[in-house]
């Protein structure tokens, strides 16, 4: 062996050179390993809008169905319903929806398109636990200050019948608005806005 | 030294000749490029074959996608009334009725084309003939005795199978059309083509992109091959 | 001056794991012989498609599943709905042929310098062993897939078994858990081709290295370098593992991935060798595929076991084919080891058994005719005679005298100049179209037909000579 009369820089170019060149191709090598686990088109069919059909719901009913393997509230309110809600901003943490998510026609005090429709993800913005509906007036077991709506069973978050969270509980936001519209006046598809469809 | 090599060539003659057996394949025009012949072949396929067979492995989306048409128009065109574009191509028949009728069930054909090769259904969908001793009165060339009555018939029209003798006095089957179809025979062929290139881009959605992706991934790789030759070459200046 | 926080964190690790130790003793201050040859590359080369069946195969069972009803749809779905499924699936299929071919070069180039030889018979018997657990992982990986192919292969495989006298039957029952090949079969497998054999494949990896780096690496020479020391301590003839042959590994590991992604990317299926074309049919117990054949990497031990016509003694003769390799080190009784100065009986030997493993791997293959059958008896005679003979051969056989320290051969890149010299002519520049002038010179080259026959008969008196 002959250490002398090495040209060290050159050396230690390419020894950089190398390096680059294969921490770029592992790099690229990563990408389809980590994109293989984002989910496959199996579950972006089965994660397709969904239509629903709402012309026999009676005032009062909520019904769920499956979007994105998540329940999906759809409930029709009451007028003495909507009249409560107007009435409880005081006791809420976001009354406006300022830091929660619904699409842009959802955002308003009522949170929904059409007043009465009240459309939602069923999961509570805490720990992810599906509340139930209680839409009575307060029962014994919630007390007189309850004034109808979810309640977390997991860990006692309050939700108005808007989907708006009280104060004082672990939720941070109100429940999730999901993307939807109505292709007639008593047929909504969940997973599409007004937006995406008039694109 | 020499009788091994005789020994050798022996061999490989023996085998030469025992692999050229067999009915010869017309040869398909394979060309996934083609979006023009991937729509037409699709809209055949539901049309002629989804009857009974199903492509489960693929959805209209996907192919949508891939030969480069719309989504709508591909479910207003090709799929069949009441299709979702998320569906696959399943075959409305029953498991059980299919039984009965062929004594078979249909195979689903998503991977057809990588089992049986393009050139092979090819010239098994254009190799049917009458044949009186046949229980279904056709039968075919390339695949005898096949459950699956002609599906291309009232296009291709009747073909009769006639025996002849070469100028080495072998015999071989020709077929003869005798009786018309709706398609001319240059018609005929180029509809089967289009059928088997979409069963070929079906069997392996991701072919034309999978040799997209080779060719920068081989250049990458030469790159690395080049600059790791030249740190060797550095290093091994030192060995004497 | 403070040392920085990152500095102190190496310290506290290092005073607590012998890292430095591990990689001066593996790599930095392993000495490696100077002259290895085109054929080391493949040990390195096997231990990258290691990594590569693992790291795919993890990402496989995230969407795989063992379940005869399932199993076949799921590869279908890697393949088409998974993203980049297609991708890890083809590296792992193309990794497992790749596997077998990188194997076969390593434990030829065993053949060729004998490196086999005392004192590293236990590397080999560890090598062995890998190679025993490497088929059965690639036996039980190929019926996860649930084609034709994978199921019919694996009831004739685990049929085998039941060959065996007494308690064949009974054997072959219990490995399948079922009457026939089924969902039981299939979930048993999938559990030790992911974990029981992967696991025995790195423990056995691990130690066949820490054998080989207990005596040092064997050379195309054949001599032991550590016979001749430098006032150091070191090997005259070694040189680090580390920059040296870990540069060079790379070099090999660029072309190995250069025919890898060919592969992948334009002949996933290698004419129906890789992947089979009987494989895309969903496993059918009720009917058999009109030809089946192993996979290419068993061919040859398929072929010995058709050519035997008795079933027990093909069992034994498939089984014997294997196990005779194990007993490599005792068999040959030459008193040198590398080729090179072994006489020419073991050169043609080599060869003779070379080409029966070939025609035997192209036998298995093919349909069983009777003429086929005759060819391959006569090369699993050979076969065996390579093995079984051995200590004849090898002790009669007279040797060349080996060198006390290594031979240099020149590489191909340094002759390169003179064999360029000898095939030319050099011509004054010509304005005629079609001859390129080099640049600053006024001379052409353009080929010497006088030098080329030269060159030629030269090679072939060189190959001819060699086989003495």
């Amino acid at each position: 062996m002959n250490i002398k009369g090495v040209d060290q820089s050159k050396r230690q170019f390419l020894t950089t050179a190398l390096t680059v060149v294969g921490a770029v191709g592992t790099g690229y090598l990563a990408v389809p390993f980590l994109a293989q686990m984002q989910p496959s088109a199996k579950a972006m069919a089965a994660g397709a809008p969904v239509e629903v059909d709402i012309s026999k719901m009676e005032s009062g009913q909520l019904i769920r169905v499956a979007w994105r393997g998540k329940p999906v509230w759809i409930l029709n309110r009451t007028p003495q319903v909507l009249e409560t809600l107007a009435t409880l901003d005081p006791e809420l943490r976001d009354p406006f929806s300022e830091e929660s998510l619904q699409p842009e026609s959802s955002k308003n005090p009522i949170r929904s398109i059409k007043p009465e429709v009240f459309v939602a993800v069923g999961l509570c913005t805490h720990l992810g636990c599906s509340p139930t509906f209680r839409p009575e007036v307060a029962p014994p077991d919630l007390g007189d200050k309850w004034k109808g709506g979810f309640f977390c069973p997991c860990h006692g978050s309050w939700f108005d019948l808007a989907g708006r969270v009280y104060r004082g509980v672990p939720a941070p936001t109100n429940l999730e608005i999901p993307p939807y519209r109505y292709i007639t006046d008593t047929q909504l598809i969940i997973g599409e806005s007004p937006e995406e469809a008039s694109a | 030294m020499k009788n091994l090599i005789a020994l050798l060539l022996l061999l490989l003659l023996s085998f030469g000749v025992a692999a050229s057996e067999g009915i010869e394949l017309q040869e398909a025009n394979i060309d996934l490029s083609n979006n023009a012949s991937l729509q037409r072949g699709a809209k055949h396929f539901v049309t002629y074959c989804l009857g009974c067979h199903s492509i489960k492995h693929i959805r209209y989306l996907r192919i949508a996608l891939d030969v480069g048409a719309d989504p709508k128009q591909v479910l207003k065109d090709i799929a069949p009334e009441g299709a979702n574009i998320y569906d696959q191509l399943h075959s409305a028949m029953n498991a059980h009725d299919a039984e009965k009728w062929f004594g078979t069930q249909p195979p689903d054909l998503s991977l057809i084309a990588r089992s049986r090769g393009a050139d092979w259904l090819y010239s098994y969908l254009k190799s049917y003939y009458v044949d009186p001793k046949s229980p279904r009165g056709v039968n075919n060339l390339i695949f005898k005795d096949t459950a699956m009555p002609n599906p291309l018939w009232q296009l291709q029209g009747e073909q009769h199978a006639e025996h002849k003798k070469n100028i080495w006095d072998d015999e071989y089957i020709k077929l003869i059309i005798k009786e018309p179809g709706t398609l001319s025979t240059g018609e005929f062929d180029i509809f089967v083509n289009d059928l088997v290139n979409f069963l070929v881009y079906v069997g392996e959605p991701v072919q034309l992109e999978r040799q997209r992706i080779g060719k920068y991934v081989i250049f990458f790789i030469l790159m690395f091959l080049v600059v790791a030759y030249l740190l060797k070459k550095e290093y091994w200046k030192d060995i004497h | 001056m403070k040392p920085s926080r990152i500095t102190e964190c190496n310290e506290w690790f290092l005073a607590r794991f012998p890292l430095t130790k591990l990689w001066n003793e593996h790599m930095a201050h392993y000495y490696a012989p100077k002259n290895f040859n085109f054929w080391y590359f493949f040990g390195s080369l096997a231990l990258l498609v290691l990594v590569n069946q693992i790291l795919t195969g993890i990402f496989l069972t995230m969407n795989y599943k063992p379940d005869a009803k399932l199993a076949f749809d799921s590869v279908e779905y890697i393949m088409r709905d998974v993203n980049w499924g297609w991708l890890i699936r083809y590296m792992h299929s193309t990794g497992s042929s790749a596997f077998f071919i990188v194997v076969y070069l390593h434990m030829f180039r065993g053949l060729l310098y004998g490196s086999f030889k005392h004192p590293r018979e236990l590397i080999w018997i560890f090598g062995m062993l890998l190679f025993v657990a490497l088929m059965a992982e690639a036996f039980m990986g190929y019926l996860l897939p649930w084609g034709q192919m994978s199921y019919w292969g694996a009831q004739v495989i685990i049929s085998l078994f039941s060959a065996i006298p007494v308690i064949g039957d009974d054997l072959s029952l219990w490995l399948r858990g079922d009457y026939v090949v089924s969902d039981a079969t299939l979930n048993r497998f999938f559990a030790f081709h992911v974990i029981a054999v992967p696991l025995a494949l790195v423990m056995l990896v691990f130690l066949h290295i820490v054998a080989l780096h207990e005596v040092g690496s064997n050379n195309p020479d054949g001599i032991e370098i550590k016979d001749s020391l430098d006032p150091w301590g070191h090997p005259v003839d070694g040189i680090p593992f580390h920059p040296y042959y870990t540069v060079k590994d790379l070099v090999g590991v660029g072309v190995f991935m250069l025919f890898f992604a060919t592969v992948i990317f334009y002949m996933p299926e290698m004419g129906g060798y890789f992947l089979e074309h009987a494989n895309f049919i969903p496993a059918d117990p009720m009917k058999t595929p009109e030809h089946i054949a192993p996979v290419w990497y068993f061919t040859p031990f398929y072929a010995i076991l058709r050519a035997i016509p008795d079933k027990f003694a093909g069992v034994i003769g498939m089984g014997g084919a294997i196990v005779v390799l194990f007993l490599l080190p005792w068999l040959d009784r030459s008193p040198v080891k590398s080729i090179r100065y072994r006489g020419g009986i073991y050169k043609k030997a080599l060869m003779l058994f070379v080409i029966s493993f070939l025609v035997l791997g192209y036998l298995g293959t093919q349909p069983a005719t009777p003429t086929a059958t005759i060819f391959a008896r006569i090369f699993t005679a050979i076969y065996f005679g390579f093995f079984l003979l051995m200590p004849l051969y090898t002790r009669w056989e007279k040797t060349k005298p080996v060198p006390k320290s290594l031979t240099t051969v020149h590489s191909l890149e340094e002759q390169l100049p003179a064999l360029i010299e000898e095939i030319t002519i050099l011509k004054p520049a010509s304005t005629e179209i079609g001859h390129t002038a080099f640049k600053g010179s006024s001379f052409t080259r353009s080929p010497n037909p006088e030098g080329i026959k030269n060159l030629i008969s030269r090679l072939v008196k060189n190959a001819i000579g060699s086989l003495d």
